[in-house]
């Protein structure tokens, strides 16, 4: 009989349903072949001119019926598309799925393209008095919904029969970790026996790119798109915009085992600090993320040497690599070296909102598999930061717990702690 | 009966059209047949309730973080100051430390100049894709976009007030206001957290958040009414303000320890998703009055109704056809506040609590006097759109 509850008393979270879609393909089957290849999915910008642009290629998603529609569109049709993915192979009914949903998904706004074709259906006044004129009369609401945040949400409360309100949330590149972590809690305070977390991004518009490129915050190695992404590289120049989503079936243990669900692997801690230094800059001494990762060994109830693998956040920024290697050595003291910490973004680029979630998919595949996806373009390592990034190529491994780190603007820190087996 | 673990409010912070601050609000909706503070020319046709004047250096002391937000996120720190100071907790180093916080946020503000300007130049180009390019590459402010993030809000809290032990934004109109304070307040409960800031902040005067109601239709039009009764009048009933509510929930125990005034308990807090367009939204009402177990005598009803038609007549209905409920439509002297429709309700049932006393018809022709000292109080949120929730508010 398997213990039920975790160390603290708590009814123990396992995962029953994986869904994944990224720039290398939908599901998780395309995904973890790519992933364990090598294969990047990053590539030049075709969506919308890169005219001005300094950046000029991505990791979107461009193979699905919304890819081209806007970003609510394809961000709804990235939740749904990992969802019934997870929800299929959890074996639950995909329109009464009978537990709540928590949905990360990046801030929506009105499209530009919607701007130009609202604005220019009149002639009459100009600016945002012509908009709202035109806005008052328009005889359909398909426009309005892409502009209300919890529309995307709502859509998929009705589309997988979810159960009562569903929460929309965005802790930026966190977020996705965070909708686990809000499902996870759900669970153990016995307020449902299932949930759906998801994490989607489809939103690199033109104006997202540049916005984050305003910042220097992306790469603008644009000859190899495909090199762009080097995590913990001397080289490294910034991250590379991309798309995804990853959604996952959480249930109770209990509730798992007794209607006969395969487990897939568990949902054993969950661990956040928020830093107070900056807007985009972490504090210096790295002590929010050291905090959170220690908080989520702490909620898992493992020590820092039943950790088996960093499933790193590792966007490729000169700041985020040198403070997340800064954060992991001062928790995991001398054993960092020799511990594989490996960054799936060097292949499918930063999904933004979905990271979280998309790499909590693949952690739990590691785990399952026992193969360690690599860290591509580990060609110029960065003598300040010693890891071993498991570089280049995949390795066999034994992997029984992993870590799972989501850093990002506006100072959130979460850390995911998933675990092979319930012991 | 209480319980260590109950939830109790023993922080407010409020901004509207009426001023800043519990006692402020309270000293005005205290007045009987208080008028409204309107700007009906600004974005005519549309009337909203504006902001009062704010002095932002009393609770963001430093210039360059003022300078680092748009009004919305500056509005949000600011009356989460006012929650964290009214709460003793602004400035304790451990307890900011120790705070989890959950804000309910839309977007911040974008630059209309740069919009403008860009849909301007659309009417003679065809190339649109590349003009949005060449000027969104040479004309956006960079730390705009940090300003207009969700999280952001959050991130200012952070970084202004050194609330620190966690941060969560949830994103949904009145939906992301419920869920924010029954998330919050269920943290608690588990003993998962034993204070937390959590509320909201919406800052409505500017074109993109007129817009955000409009696309569909749900602006009121035309002269100025209570929101009861806007059924009828041209346009869609809505009439937005700008303001914020910040509460800080405390585990009792946590409270009592400390020492700190308790304005009152959060009881029950309900929420649901009716699927509108089949016509559930009246069961949905229904069965959140039932879940919420209201109390028997004469209830205190603090209604977030936004105006909007078919909802508030939902709303109006089921709260009607409850003989013992005395309702106060908030938004005919605030006006909607979006994601902090919610806290600011149940801040002003909080606030009734705590002064022993009912608010007097804000509406003469639609709303019946309460006499008495509430015991328990009411506080609805109905969205405009979609999502409902609703939560008990009892004296401490």
């Amino acid at each position: 009989m398997a213990n039920l509850n975790d160390h603290m008393g708590r009814p123990i979270v396992a995962v029953t349903g994986i869904g994944v879609v990224t720039s290398l393909g939908v599901g998780k089957a395309d995904n973890w072949a790519a992933l364990t290849s090598g294969k990047s999915g990053i590539h030049p910008i075709t969506r919308f001119p890169v005219d001005h642009l300094n950046t000029r290629i991505s990791g979107t998603v461009d193979f699905l019926a919304s890819s081209s529609k806007g970003a609510s569109p394809l961000t709804y049709e990235l939740a749904e598309t990992a969802a019934h993915e997870a929800v299929a192979e959890a074996g639950l009914n995909s329109s009464d799925f009978g537990g709540p949903l928590f949905l990360a998904s990046p801030p929506v706004e009105l499209d530009w393209h919607e701007r130009f074709s609202l604005y220019n259906s009149d002639k009459k006044d100009a600016g945002a008095e012509r908009l709202l004129r035109v806005a008052r009369g328009l005889k359909v609401t398909d426009i309005f919904e892409t502009t209300q945040f919890g529309s995307i949400a709502d859509r998929l409360a009705d589309r997988f029969g979810t159960r009562g309100l569903p929460i929309t949330l965005s802790t930026a590149c966190a977020s996705g970790a965070t909708a686990i972590q809000l499902g996870v809690e759900a669970i153990r305070r016995g307020e449902c026996d299932r949930a759906l977390s998801i994490g989607a991004d489809g939103s690199a518009t033109a104006e997202a790119l540049i916005r984050f490129s305003l910042l220097s915050a992306l790469s603008t190695h644009n000859d190899i798109p495909e090199k762009a992404s080097k995590p913990f590289s001397k080289d490294r120049d910034g991250f590379v915009l991309a798309e995804g989503s990853g959604a996952l079936v959480l249930e109770s243990l209990e509730a798992a085992l007794a209607r006969g669900a395969t487990v897939l692997g568990i949902l054993r801690g969950c661990g956040e600090k928020a830093d107070d230094f900056h807007r985009t800059r972490s504090k210096p001494d790295g002590s929010p993320a050291i905090a959170a990762v220690r908080a989520a060994l702490a909620d898992a109830g493992l020590g820092k040497d039943e950790i088996d693998y960093v499933n790193a956040h590792g966007t490729s920024t000169p700041e985020n690599d040198k403070m997340e290697h800064l954060s992991l050595s001062t928790v995991f003291g001398e054993r960092i070296g020799s511990m594989p910490v490996s960054s799936n973004k060097s292949m499918i680029g930063h999904t933004l909102s979905a990271a979280g979630a998309v790499e909590a998919a693949f952690s739990l595949m590691t785990m399952r598999e026992s193969v360690i996806p690599p860290t591509i373009n580990y060609d110029n390592p960065d003598p300040a930061i010693v890891l071993d990034v498991v570089p280049n190529k995949k390795r066999n491994a034994e992997v029984r717990s992993v870590l799972s780190n989501s850093f990002g603007f506006g100072g959130q820190n979460t850390c995911l702690v998933m675990a092979r087996e319930p012991v | 009966m209480s319980s260590p673990h109950d939830v109790v409010i023993t922080g407010i912070g409020l901004v509207s059209s009426l001023g800043e601050g519990p006692d402020a609000h309270w000293q005005k909706l205290a007045q009987p047949g208080l008028q409204p503070v309107l700007e009906a020319a600004r974005f005519a046709p549309y009337t909203v309730h504006p902001l009062p004047e704010i002095d932002w250096n009393l609770q963001i002391a430093k210039r360059g973080d003022q300078r680092q937000m748009e009004t919305w996120q500056r509005l949000g720190t600011y009356a989460a100051g006012l929650a964290l100071d009214d709460a003793g907790i602004k400035g304790n180093d451990d307890l900011c430390a120790t705070m989890d916080m959950v804000v309910a946020a839309g977007g911040g503000e974008r630059d209309e100049a740069v919009d403008a300007a860009i849909l301007a130049a659309s009417e003679s180009r065809n190339d649109r894709d590349v003009l949005l390019n060449e000027k969104l590459t040479t004309e956006l402010r960079p730390t705009l976009f940090l300003a207009q993030l969700s999280n952001l809000l959050a991130g200012n809290i952070s970084i202004v007030h050194k609330v620190t032990g966690s941060s969560r934004t949830f994103m949904g109109e009145e939906g992301a206001g419920v869920a924010a304070v029954e998330t919050a307040a269920a943290r608690i409960r588990s003993g998962q957290s034993t204070h937390i800031l959590v509320g909201g902040a919406f800052q409505t005067e500017h074109s993109d958040m007129l817009l955000g109601y409009e696309l569909a239709g749900y602006l009121h039009r035309g002269p100025w009414k209570p929101v009861w009764q806007r059924q009828g009048a041209e346009g869609g009933g809505v009439v937005s303000g700008s303001g914020g509510a910040f509460l800080v929930l405390e585990q009792r125990e946590h409270a009592t320890s400390r020492g700190r005034k308790i304005y009152a308990e959060l009881g029950p807090i309900v929420s649901g998703r009716a699927r509108r367009r089949r016509g559930e939204l009246d069961a949905e009402i229904a069965a959140l009055l039932s879940q919420a177990a209201l109390p028997n005598g004469k209830l205190l009803a603090l209604s977030g109704a936004s105006g909007a038609h078919a909802a508030t007549t939902a709303e109006k209905a089921a709260l009607d056809a409850n003989p013992a409920i005395a309702s106060r439509g908030f938004s005919t002297l605030t006006g909607h506040m979006k994601e902090a429709q919610f806290p600011f309700a149940v801040a002003l049932a909080a606030l009734a609590i705590d002064r022993k006393a009912a608010y007097p018809v804000f509406d003469a022709a639609a709303e019946t006097p309460f006499e008495g000292v509430p015991a328990t109080v009411l506080a609805t949120a109905i969205g405009y759109h979609q999502f409902e929730g609703m939560a008990l508010v009892n004296a401490a």
